[in-house]
């Protein structure tokens, strides 16, 4: 075991995955010699040769057509999209071509390709470089999203991507790429140091796709987050004083829909924490199927607390970003009901 | 306003339109042998007059001419004549169970079946194809099996496709033929990755990739050469140019200001282009690429300048878009007659022989309709219903389990 930040064993994972599988290989935009702007891909082309991880053009349509022709060949290529943010010109491929090849092949070819990237706010990078993509995926059919929530998870999460047959998009949340921040932006900024998630295996394990954590138990209501929210959801339970269970999703296809259900069945009561804006995000889907599975268990209507339904706003970071103040205002509303 | 003059939009439109004339004076073709073969080592800058001209073997008094000619074996020639024969019948027999209400949709590869035919007789047993929705006589060269193909058209019980896809839409990875979608120009990248990971794998096999000249215009194309240009892809990248996209011609496309070979200069790769309908150029042209990208030079790109002779699909009709006699005025002919022709020139076949081969391809063609129909035809027939929710993902999810649960309630 090491202590690592996000970064950190996001990094440990694509070595361990670089060294144990001569299939597996890496290229974006800046991630060969100068290691990515976040540093996910640090010295890995220095240690695993120029051909395993390399740089490629400013051309997400391009980098992702390539990954998943090498994917069809029979390579694992893990392509970096730099910000989710600039995904949008590759969606084409992972909608059209990387999620339906299997599919529409009867079997004859699959795209068993990674795609990592960087997503969600908190660090002021305005519009084009914090929005919250997943629910645009989520609603793809053939493609898994993958949202980790701690650099444990990360690893474990990325290495079981890798070894999946299937596309992933692997969003990472950036602002915990150095610690654990729960939405107290006035706060001290804290590292991942000392963290009990941060204690990470140096070699290869996996955490299965499509396995809820139950990060935090609780008898009176159910939150349901991942990625970032997790923090903000733990920070506002603690604020709301309210005995709340909380869920870090880790995977929204496959959704652990078994663990959502239980825990809502037992509580009564359930609010969605999403970083996306609310209309059409994945919140929407999460409340229908808690409705549907569990209305008769349900004490008060779901809530969702997520970003505003604007572009993502330079100036009014933090009153966008849903820190814990919405959700004890959301918790409070469910309990009073 | 300022006394500067008055812009005007320019939108380029063809030649002639329904009721006219057609016209092909504005096309310069070379006479037959007359461009030049390089080796396939010289460097791209040495190349760069090669995309403005028209690579031709076969000449009008149906010789095999000049430094392109390949001199294939007659036994080779046969088999690219009978895979276009047999692709000609089949569109034919297909298009017509079209009209009876036996599929929903059909296209057909109408006068460019030399291409597919000569490029998959070219290529080798591994390498993949990631081709359009016209070149049906790759698959033909290889001797696909004929029954699968009207299965997959009929989507019936035994569609190789499990019913997923729109007749035609085929996918055979054993013949070297990547799945195919409708989305036009989506897989001409996925050629280069495949390339790409053929060399970092340190294999021998290449990729070859067709798109057709109105998709050139798409962002695919350009990410594509790029791609394949900046890490010396080994793949063959083809433009089908048959000047109509559905009803909109290659100028709109931008053929009136350059070629489509020529696209490859600004990508530092070679550009070939080539009368498509001449079987032994494109042959010749197809091989000159592969033994490049096969010997660690690169990626190609070649323009195969042909006419399709028919519509787009069963959905279109040419004639409300284009004069009726156009095709049948193509001054580069059909690619079928020319090396019928050609044969018959060097004496290695006769009418009689050919008559007798389309006898026998459209009693094959028949045979396999009237098996596939046995099965059954659209709508009569299909794959059963769980074959809806396999190959979403390779293992299915809750939602796949309770749906097809539902499905069958």
């Amino acid at each position: 075991m090491a202590a690592m930040n996000m970064i950190q064993s996001i990094n440990s994972a694509l070595d361990v995955m670089l060294a144990r599988d001569p299939k597996v290989l890496i290229f974006g935009e800046d991630v060969g010699y100068f290691g990515g702007v976040f540093r996910a891909t640090d010295k890995l082309q220095e240690k695993h040769g120029l051909k395993r991880c390399f740089d490629a053009p400013i051309s997400e349509g391009g980098i992702i057509a390539t990954a998943i022709g090498m994917g069809a060949y029979g390579l694992r290529p893990v392509p970096e999209i730099q910000f989710a943010d600039y995904i949008l010109p590759a969606f084409d491929q992972l909608v059209s071509e990387a999620a339906r090849l299997r599919y529409r092949s009867g079997g004859e070819f699959w795209a068993p390709i990674t795609v990592r990237s960087p997503y969600g706010g908190g660090i002021f990078g305005g519009q084009t470089h914090s929005q919250s993509p997943e629910a645009i995926f989520a609603h793809i059919t053939g493609l898994k999203t993958v949202i980790p929530s701690n650099p444990y998870d990360a690893k474990g999460l990325l290495i079981a991507s890798i070894e999946c047959n299937d596309p992933v998009i692997f969003l990472e949340p950036k602002r915990l790429y150095n610690g654990p921040f729960d939405g107290r932006h006035d706060q001290e900024v804290k590292s991942w140091a000392g963290h009990e998630h941060a204690e990470v295996p140096e070699g290869h394990y996996t955490v299965p796709l499509g396995k809820a954590a139950v990060v935090r138990e609780g008898e009176a209501a159910t939150v349901l987050a991942y990625g970032t929210m997790v923090h903000v959801a733990l920070a506002g339970i603690e604020d709301s004083g309210i005995d709340a269970e909380l869920i870090d999703l880790r995977s929204i296809v496959p959704l652990d829909i078994d663990t959502i259900i239980e825990s809502v069945k037992k509580t009564g009561r359930c609010v969605i924490l999403h970083e996306a804006s609310r209309y059409g995000g994945f919140g929407g889907e999460l409340s229908a199927l808690v409705q549907e599975r569990c209305f008769y268990w349900l004490e008060a209507p779901v809530e969702r607390v997520a970003g505003w339904d604007t572009p993502y706003p330079h100036a009014f970071e933090w009153d966008y970003f849903p820190g814990p103040k919405r959700l004890v205002n959301a918790l409070n509303k469910v309990m009073q009901d | 306003m300022s006394n500067r003059a008055k812009l005007s939009l320019y939108v380029p439109e063809p030649n002639a339109r329904p009721g006219e004339q057609p016209s092909f004076d504005h096309l310069e073709i070379p006479a037959a042998g007359a461009v030049r073969c390089p080796d396939i080592g010289a460097p791209e800058h040495e190349l760069r007059d090669l995309p403005y001209t028209l690579i031709r073997v076969l000449d009008e008094q149906d010789a095999a001419v000049g430094p392109w000619n390949p001199k294939l074996s007659t036994d080779r020639m046969i088999k690219g004549l009978r895979a276009m024969m047999l692709t000609r019948a089949f569109d034919d027999r297909l298009f017509r169970a079209h009209r009876q209400g036996k599929t929903s949709f059909y296209m057909k590869s109408t006068g460019e079946e030399a291409i597919g035919a000569a490029q998959s007789l070219a290529l080798d047993q591994g390498d993949m194809s990631f081709p359009t929705y016209r070149v049906l006589s790759w698959l033909m060269a290889r001797d696909y099996p004929l029954t699968d193909l009207v299965n997959q058209i009929f989507n019936n019980a035994k569609d190789p496709l499990q019913g997923r896809q729109l007749p035609i839409l085929y996918s055979a990875r054993d013949y070297g033929f990547y799945s195919l979608s409708g989305n036009v120009g989506s897989r001409f990248g996925h050629a280069v990755g495949w390339a790409m990971a053929s060399a970092y794998s340190e294999d021998d096999k290449i990729a070859l990739a067709y798109i057709g000249e109105g998709t050139t215009a798409e962002g695919d194309f350009h990410e594509a050469l790029t791609f394949a240009s900046v890490y010396h892809a080994p793949v063959v990248l083809c433009v089908t140019n048959n000047q109509w996209a559905i009803s909109s011609f290659a100028g709109i496309a931008g053929a009136e200001e350059t070629t489509f070979a020529a696209k490859a200069i600004g990508y530092g790769i070679p550009g070939l282009r080539v009368d498509g309908n001449d079987f032994l150029a494109v042959w010749a042209a197809t091989q000159w690429a592969a033994e490049r990208a096969r010997s660690n030079r690169g990626a190609t790109l070649i323009e195969l300048f042909t006419y399709r002779a028919e519509g787009h699909s069963t959905s279109d009709d040419p004639t409300k878009y284009r004069p009726a006699d156009e095709a049948s005025t193509w001054p580069l002919g059909d690619p079928v007659e020319r090396l019928k022709r050609h044969l018959i020139a060097t004496g290695v076949w006769d009418e009689e022989k050919h008559a007798s081969l389309a006898s026998e391809l459209d009693i094959a063609v028949r045979a396999a309709v009237k098996e596939a129909e046995k099965i059954g035809t659209l709508g009569k027939s299909k794959p059963p219903i769980e074959q809806m929710f396999e190959d979403v993902f390779e293992e299915h999810d809750w939602r796949l389990v309770e749906q097809l649960r539902e499905v069958r309630d």
